[in-house]
């Protein structure tokens, strides 16, 4: 097996993560996928790097066929045939892990080589099967699909824990510690069949058995895309609180912006199967740094948010199997020029905590205005 | 009607009938009228409709008005009859009872009576067209764009010859920003983008000349970056080709952007009812009915200073869960849910009251000299016994 020593990040500006510390709970290094399709190479993740930090939400926000999804299935080597994944995804366990989380030993037969660090892409089938759910565990759009509807709630909760050797009585324990976070009555969902319990109710219940064996890590690929506006915020409401309560980092997959401004601590955008610009959330919205961010949030309206100055993105998404050369959003984007088209930008760091891929992220914040202003003041 | 869009012109059936009501003051004469109106299904198969005479009440005494270049954009939960409404004020589905009026003729009169009828219930269905929330399924995948289009002129238009046909085609797929028309006509459905094939359907609704459109959740499957630029044309063609709108919304953020440039209205629905009724920024920023209230609550601002300060806020509710819509609750539906309800809610159902601002709402605390107000409250007293009942309660 491959020992996890990520690559030096080649981009010098990125200084905050050329270290992998104790912040860093995952990291993305270089990580491309292809599909061989009749028409060519298709690329649906393009070097792509980043470090998911520990005890954060991390929002990744794209449009539809981004990348965003296929991110999200690199984080777990779930990159389906004929799709090839390569370069390193290294996971980081908890150092102290003994000390607070007495059920470890129940927890990972792989053998974590040397440094603490895993390479999560060297892993075996059998490796990989315990690395997810126990210290990497997802939650997709669409609960209602996801239970097997002739099984009875707790049977899906015991299949979970055996068929991951962990003590079942000890388990369940902490499921009811899970449900009462998400206010769920453990007896009455427990003894249901799928059939019987709302779209809300189901997904709640799909997100105390992606956490039923403590995984450091939660991948949420639209987790509320399939509910309805209140059960969705008030999911939104209790991922906060599942995080403070349960340690948790959460990687939260979405395409809609207003939706984490307040959940995130960070947001990453993808465009065209990389992340263009990657912030903390407040200094992404508010100052947003790349053209294709600008453009988003001028183009998405919210509850508040001026609507006179709504404004859609010109052109249409890439063809992945025909990106363009250079800055891939050159095509659509209002200040490209020669360079652009030539030259494809890193990231680099524009603020603290805070980094774009454009040469020209000056000119894009001076020229380029979008607001977040009120727009029910004024008529 | 617009007379300087020589685009419009051309591709609009002339019809007498449009212009003169388009001259009239807009809230004189409804074009489209409903009034309490209900839909009820019975649920489940033949041996349980034998065994109960349970119904659903999709739609329960639903009234409300629609004018020539209007927009009402219905908003509510899934489930809560906003596209049972939305299809039955076009005619698609017959009600249960009340009476749906286009231009002052009953629609299901016209059909059942075609003899008395003033507009033959033909004519009725034309005026009135339906566009799905997905594009793709909606267009036939082996049918080029121009044979598409072809259909509701072929029909309708019978005085166009081929040549004309295809002209009035391309004049708009050209409106339409997709350019050049020749290349477009010649297209199937696999080789458009989301956003061109909802063009489309929407085209093929417009060609009919209708009057009315019913767009149901029409930019949801769109991109996120599309669909301000979806509403942006629907409310172009609206001014140019003098349609009204009953759109179905569930983002309240899309409603206000919709209703808010066209100058329309937002309709809330809870299980069958219009809840709140009233300009945009009235019911956003003055809401009376509670349940509006949740629905502004629910939905995300992407101010992140803003946001970060309201997800820690409650949710204005006691229960998350709607209730079984086989079982309604008694009086006012939404009281097992409302913070505020009192007693009388849970016996006397509230009509739809004009309230101190723009807006109608269909609860007591409307009207400022009310029994509502001397009621025993609901809240501390009944909130045990829910936390009992349900665990999804925000019991705290």
């Amino acid at each position: 097996m491959a020992i996890g020593q990520p690559n030096q990040s080649t981009e010098e500006e990125t200084t905050e993560t050329e270290d992998p510390d104790d912040d860093i709970v995952m990291s993305v290094e270089d990580a491309r996928v292809q599909f061989g399709m009749s028409r060519g190479q298709a690329w649906v993740l393009n070097d792509v790097s980043l470090d998911v930090r520990r005890e954060e939400i991390l929002a990744v926000v794209g449009e539809s066929g981004s990348g965003k999804s296929m991110f999200a299935a690199a984080l777990m080597d779930a990159v389906e045939d004929p799709g090839h994944l390569s370069g390193d995804v290294t996971y980081y366990p908890r150092e102290d892990e003994s000390d607070d989380a007495p059920s470890t030993d129940q927890i990972g037969s792989y053998d974590a080589v040397g440094d603490d660090s895993i390479d999560v892409l060297g892993m075996s089938e059998g490796e990989l099967s315990n690395f997810r759910w126990e210290e990497v565990s997802m939650v997709f759009q669409g609960a209602m699909n996801s239970f097997n509807p002739t099984m009875k709630i707790k049977g899906h909760f015991h299949e979970t824990i055996q068929a991951h050797n962990a003590v079942l009585d000890e388990r369940m324990e902490h499921v009811r510690d899970l449900f009462e976070a998400l206010h769920l009555d453990p007896d009455r969902v427990m003894n249901s069949y799928p059939h019987e319990l709302s779209g809300g109710m189901k997904q709640r219940a799909l997100i105390a058995l992606a956490l039923v064996l403590e995984p450091e890590v939660l991948v949420m690929d639209e987790p509320t895309a399939a509910l309805d506006l209140l059960m969705q915020r008030s999911i939104i409401s209790m991922l906060r609180e599942l995080r403070d309560e349960f340690e948790l980092t959460i990687v939260f997959i979405t395409h809609d912006l207003p939706l984490v401004a307040g959940l995130s601590d960070r947001i990453g955008v993808m465009y065209s199967f990389e992340f263009i610009e990657v912030g903390d959330t407040r200094s992404l919205l508010k100052d947003a740094a790349h053209p294709y961010t600008r453009a988003l949030l001028r183009s998405v309206p919210s509850i508040d948010s001026n609507i006179d100055e709504m404004q859609p993105i010109e052109g249409a998404r890439p063809d992945p199997v025909n990106i363009p050369t250079g800055c891939s959003f050159h095509p659509r984007c209002p200040i490209a020029d020669d360079r652009c088209e030539i030259e494809d930008p890193d990231l680099v760091s524009v603020d603290e905590d805070h980094e774009t891929a454009c040469f020209y992220s000056d000119q894009a914040r001076n020229e380029l205005d979008y607001s977040l202003d009120h727009g029910t003041t004024e008529d | 009607m617009s007379t300087d869009e020589p685009t419009a012109d051309d591709v609009t059936v002339d019809d007498a009938a449009v212009d003169e009501a388009a001259t009239d003051a807009p809230d004189d004469e409804p074009i489209l009228s409903l009034d309490d109106v209900n839909v009820h299904y019975t649920p489940g198969g033949v041996v349980k409709r034998a065994l109960t005479d349970k119904k659903v009440r999709a739609v329960d005494g639903v009234s409300f008005d629609l004018y020539d270049n209007d927009i009402v954009v219905l908003v509510g939960e899934s489930g809560c009859g906003k596209t049972t409404l939305g299809k039955t004020a076009i005619g698609l589905e017959q009600p249960t009872s009340g009476s749906i009026s286009y231009r002052g003729q009953d629609i299901w009169d016209a059909k059942d009576n075609p003899r008395d009828a003033d507009i033959e219930f033909t004519e009725i269905r034309r005026a009135m067209q339906i566009i799905h929330q997905d594009p793709a399924n909606a267009l036939n995948s082996s049918r080029r764009v121009k044979a598409i289009l072809s259909d509701p002129l072929k029909k309708y238009r019978t005085e166009l010859g081929p040549k004309e046909r295809e002209d009035t085609i391309y004049r708009f797929l050209e409106f339409v920003d997709m350019m050049p028309p020749e290349d477009y006509a010649e297209r199937y459905p696999h080789q458009l983008s989301g956003g061109e094939k909802q063009r489309i359907a929407l085209g093929r609704a417009l060609l009919m000349n209708p009057d009315v459109i019913l767009a149901d959740e029409a930019i949801s499957a769109l991109d996120v970056s599309l669909r301000v630029g979806m509403m942006d044309l629907i409310l172009d063609l609206q001014e140019t080709f003098d349609t009204s709108y009953v759109f179905i919304s569930h983002d309240l953020a899309n409603a206000r952007y919709l209703a808010k440039r066209a100058g329309g209205r937002i309709a809330i629905m809870y299980l069958g009812e219009i809840v709140e009724i009233g300009p945009p920024e009235e019911i956003l920023q003055n809401p009376t009915h509670p349940y509006t209230k949740v629905l502004k609550w629910s939905t995300p601002t992407v101010d992140p200073d803003l946001a970060k300060q309201r997800i820690k806020e409650d949710p204005p509710v006691r229960e998350v869960d709607v209730p079984d819509p086989e079982d309604p609750p008694s009086g006012c539906k939404f009281h097992t849910r409302c913070p505020e309800a009192r007693e009388v809610c849970t016996q006397e159902e509230p009509e739809r009251f004009d309230t101190a601002g723009e807006s109608d709402a269909a609860c007591f605390r409307a009207l400022e000299t009310h029994e509502y107000w001397n009621s025993a409250e609901l809240a501390d007293a009944e909130q045990d016994e829910y936390d009992a009942q349900d665990s999804s309660t925000f019991g705290d």
